[in-house]
This record gives structure tokens, sequence and C-alpha cells, in this order.
């Protein structure tokens, strides 16, 4: 094998390496915490106090809060997102696709930071308008920021997706008589279902893995939220909030590691199951 | 390519060399996120007269400054709360500890400006961050919910506060922990129903702020660097220094420049209350 051949090799593994060594480094920061514990309150309980004494390290509220949160940002997010990479892929003339498909590209790249920032000033008091809450700091507001925020992972993987199909697919369709809009909705769309669902999870994955945003929007209780319309607060805010104060080695420090490896567990299993996805629909093809 | 290698090289230990370079002696101090900004100015002003010292300041929270110290990776450690019996015990065992009172922080309850409540007995206050009181009108103002905003727990503000004025109990399961003191300020000068705890310095005219009654008979006071002085506002809290070891040489120097007119002269201009 020539030098070069061998680098990218090296290369390759290293990223595999390091993932295994990221995941085993939290495992191992977190197991001291688990070790203790005699029951399954860390994930049932709903009592995260970590400067009382006793302490205690309860995750309920925070698992809830992910989950409500996500949900809401892919309800809302997939089908402005799946519509806009149909309209990229087939509907748009090519020169305005590529346009678009650009400025997609860019709001990638808007800090997490200035989203959060948008939604603290702007999402949140209008939610609060809307909605007639008390606060707008909510899970509702959190998880419209996010929908819009996973937009780009979803457009131009499901636009890659719907790209992909055959040619042929659609000439057939044609060649019988179908429209286009028949076309697109009863041939394309279904041929591309794996891509498309392979693009949905890999946004999913990234709506839980948001920290930033959720942790300056969804309004920081700590208690399980009884609706999307009250103030929460999700693991990966959790994590981002308290980690800075935990003395090593300290309790909170092994609880707030066993709740990112919690975390780190749900986005694993998240994009492995896209990753099965795209497999099987290559093996399909 | 072995010569843009050595390149690399070179350059990596030239960068190694220069941050190994010091010329004095260096105090490091961290703690505290509400003492960091007093910290920086101080060690400003007195690495102006005290050019071979050098002041490195940093934040993080009052636990991780007094963890720091314990380590050994500190020399002082800022900190807005007591220490803890545990972290005494450990810190004894490097050496003797000392507690320095630095300065003074007022706590000042905030409201929106449009709440037609203007104040609270210490009790009152217990009770709406306890989750006993949760409609305003039980306390005198509009039929609505009160919004409780509170300091993350990493915050040595929360703990102080659930301490002196929650006597350890715990804030109501509807607390919002926030991120930032300044995220506090800019959700109540937006919501009508909100009410939170800033320290003096964050005060802006965005926000009311409430006076507070030690009990029922005394006199409402609106906290402020003069009512704090003269000791009629309750809710005041020390802040500290904490030093592990003999105070001497370049570290005395620092403590006696923070102790000394100039240095409290600082700790005013930051909002803060000097100790006399």
């Amino acid at each position: 094998m020539p030098y070069q051949q061998k680098l990218v090799t090296v290369a390759g593994y290293t990223v595999l390496l390091l993932t295994a060594a990221i995941f085993l480094f939290v495992a191992a920061q977190a197991w001291p915490f688990f070790r203790d514990q005699v029951d399954l309150s860390f994930f049932t309980g709903d009592r995260w106090l970590p400067v009382s004494s006793p302490p205690s390290f309860q995750i309920r509220g925070f698992l809830v809060s992910s989950f409500m949160i996500t949900s809401m940002a892919i309800v809302v997010g997939c089908p402005i997102g799946i519509l806009s990479a149909v309209c990229l892929a087939e509907l748009l003339p090519r020169q305005a696709s590529i346009l678009l498909r650009s400025v997609f590209e860019m709001t990638a790249g808007i800090p997490s930071v200035v989203w959060g920032f948008l939604g603290l000033t702007v999402i949140a008091p209008f939610v609060a308008r809307v909605f007639n809450l008390n606060t707008g700091l909510t899970g509702f507001s959190a998880g419209l920021v996010l929908s819009v925020m996973i937009l780009p992972t979803l457009v131009s993987l499901a636009d890659e997706a719907l790209r992909a199909v055959p040619r042929e697919y659609a000439e057939a369709s044609y060649a019988l008589g179908a429209t286009r809009w028949q076309t697109i909705w009863r041939v394309i769309v279904p041929a591309a279902r794996g891509g498309i669902v392979a693009a949905v999870l890999l946004a999913m994955g990234r709506a839980i893995g948001e920290t930033m945003t959720v942790l300056m929007v969804a309004g920081g209780r700590l208690t399980t939220p009884g609706s999307i319309f009250e103030p929460m607060r999700p693991i990966t805010a959790l994590i981002a909030a308290e980690v800075t104060n935990a003395a090593r080695h300290s309790e909170q420090y092994h609880a707030l590691f066993a709740a990112g490896l919690v975390l780190f567990s749900i986005t694993l299993a998240v994009n492995a199951i896209a990753a099965a996805v795209i497999v099987g629909k290559k093996a399909e093809a | 390519m072995k010569k843009l290698l050595l390149l690399v090289l070179i350059l990596v230990v030239a960068l190694f060399a220069a941050g190994c370079q010091r010329e004095g002696t260096i105090i490091d101090i961290n703690g505290s996120d509400t003492m960091v900004n007093m910290g920086a100015a101080l060690a400003e002003e007195f690495m102006k007269t005290n050019r071979n010292i050098e002041v490195v300041v940093s934040g993080g929270g009052s636990g991780t400054g007094i963890a720091a110290l314990i380590d050994g990776k500190a020399d002082i450690a800022q900190s807005s709360r007591d220490i803890r019996e545990s972290e005494r015990a450990k810190a004894k065992a490097r050496g003797t500890l000392h507690e320095i009172i630095v300065a003074w922080d007022g706590l000042a309850i905030a409201v929106h400006p449009a709440n037609p409540v203007k104040e609270l007995t210490m009790a009152e206050l217990a009770a709406i961050y306890k989750g006993e009181i949760t409609n305003w009108n039980q306390v005198g103002g509009n039929d609505a919910p009160i919004v409780l905003l509170s300091r993350d727990t990493t915050s040595g503000t929360h703990v102080f506060f659930k301490d002196f004025v929650l006597d350890e109990a715990e804030f109501a399961p509807a607390t919002m922990m926030m991120p930032s003191t300044e995220a506090i300020v800019q959700e109540l000068a937006q919501n009508r129903n909100g009410i939170g705890y800033i320290g003096l310095g964050y005060v802006r005219p965005s926000v009311a702020i409430l006076g507070i009654r030690a009990d029922d008979t005394a006199p409402a006071v609106v906290a402020s660097i003069e009512a704090v002085l003269d000791r009629t506002y309750v809710l005041a809290r020390p802040l500290f220094f904490y030093v592990i070891g003999e105070i001497k040489g370049d570290l005395k120097t620092f403590l006696d420049f923070v102790l000394s007119s100039t240095g409290q002269k600082i700790v005013r201009d930051l909002g803060f209350v000097p100790i006399k």
C-alpha cells in the first residue's frame, strides 16, 4: 500500500477509535454514580437538587423535556423540510434551486447562540402573547426555534435522496400518462423514502443534541413539565448549565456524566438507525 | 515537505517557550462569577504599579474556585458564599485557611416596572420562592400567577439565596433556573408577573426594585450601596477571598492593595459595596 493510502486508512480508523474512546470515557466517569444506585429512581424521579444536603440527582424531567422539544421540532420541521426538498429537487428551475440550496447551507452556519438570542428576544415574547402564557420561555418556543435549526440538515439530505432517484422512473411515469404532480408524489417520493427517513432521523439527532438554544429559550424549570407550554430543561442544557461548577469526582460530577451517558446512548441509537436505513436502502437498489 | 515540517516544529517550540517565560510571580485567582469582573479590575489596576507580579483571574463559580484552591491550582479562591464544612476540612488538611471579606454585595429583588407591588417582607419573599404564595394578589398585587426566576444551581448567589432567604428549604418546583443574571433581567423587563433576585451591579432602569422589610414592623428598604453599608438592608452578603497557608510576599502585597482605599474604590465603581 502506498503511504498516502495508509495515511488515509489510519485517519479513518482514528475517527472510529476517538468515538469509542469518548464513549468509554463518559461511561467510566458515570460508573461511580450508577454503582451507588440501588434502584431506577435516577430515571423515574423528579428531584434534581445538587446543592441541597443531602443532594438528589434524578433526571425524569430532563428526559421528558428532551423528548417533548425534539418531537415538537420534528413535527413542525419535517413537513416544511420535506416539502422544501421536493420543491428544490423537482419543481424549481436549476438555477433557482442551486441558489436556494446554498441559502439553506448558509443557515446551517448560524451559531446556535444567535438562534438562542433570537428565541429569547423575538420568539418567546411572541409565543407568550399569542398563547396568553405567563412566560414565553417554554418548550414550545424552544421547539419552534429548533424546527428551523434542523431544516438545513433535513432539506439537504432529503433533496439529495430525491435527486438520486433515477430519471427513468419519472420518464416511465410520464410515458404512462401521469401528470407531473402524480409522478412526484406517487413515484419519486416513494422511491426516495429510505433516504428521507434517514434525513428525518439525522435531523432528530441534531435536535436532541442541541444545547445552547434550549438552555437560553426553554425556561429552565427542573421538574417534569405537564405540557409543552411550560418552562422546562432538556438534558443537554442541564449538563451545560451545571458542569462548570461540579468539583471533579464529586457526586454531582458523576451524576452529570451519567446524564451525559444517557444522552449519548440516545443520539447514538438514533444515528445508528439512520445509518441502518441508508445501508438497507443501498442494498435494496 | 521536510522544510514545512521543520518550520512547524520551530513554531511549536517557540510558542511553548514563550508560554513558559515568566519574569515575576503569578497569582492565580479563581471562583465566583459574581466576583470575576471585580477581581479582574483589581488585578489590572494592581499590575500597573507591580509590573513583576502577574495576577490571573478566572470565573466558573464559587464551588469551582474553592475546589481549585484545595487542589492547589489557585492561590486565591473568590467566593460569594461561606466555605462549606466539608470544604473547610479538606482545606485545613493543606494548611491554615484564611477567610478575608473583600466587599459586600446587596441582592436586589426585581420585578416588572408595571407591577403594583412595591414591597415585600422577608417572610413573604421566602413563601413566594418556596411556592407557598403563588399569586400576586396574596401580597397586594394583581390577580396573576407569580413567575419565579432564579439563578442556576451553580451560582453562589443561588446557594446564598437558598441558605439565607429560604433557610435551606427547597426552591418551588415551578422555579425557572436561568443561566445568567442578564437572562433574568431580560425576562423581567418583559414579563409583568415575574420576580427575580439580582446583584446590585445588575440593576437597570428596565426593571423595578422592591423594598424589603426585615419583618412586619421594620421599614421597607430598597437595595442600594448606602443601605448595605449602614446595614439597614438585610439581603446583603459578604464576598470572600479564601487563601491557604501563610500570607506573605507578593500575595500579601496584592491582598493589602485590595483592602486599601484604592482597591475599595474599584469595588465601589463596579457596583459592589466596600467593606468600610
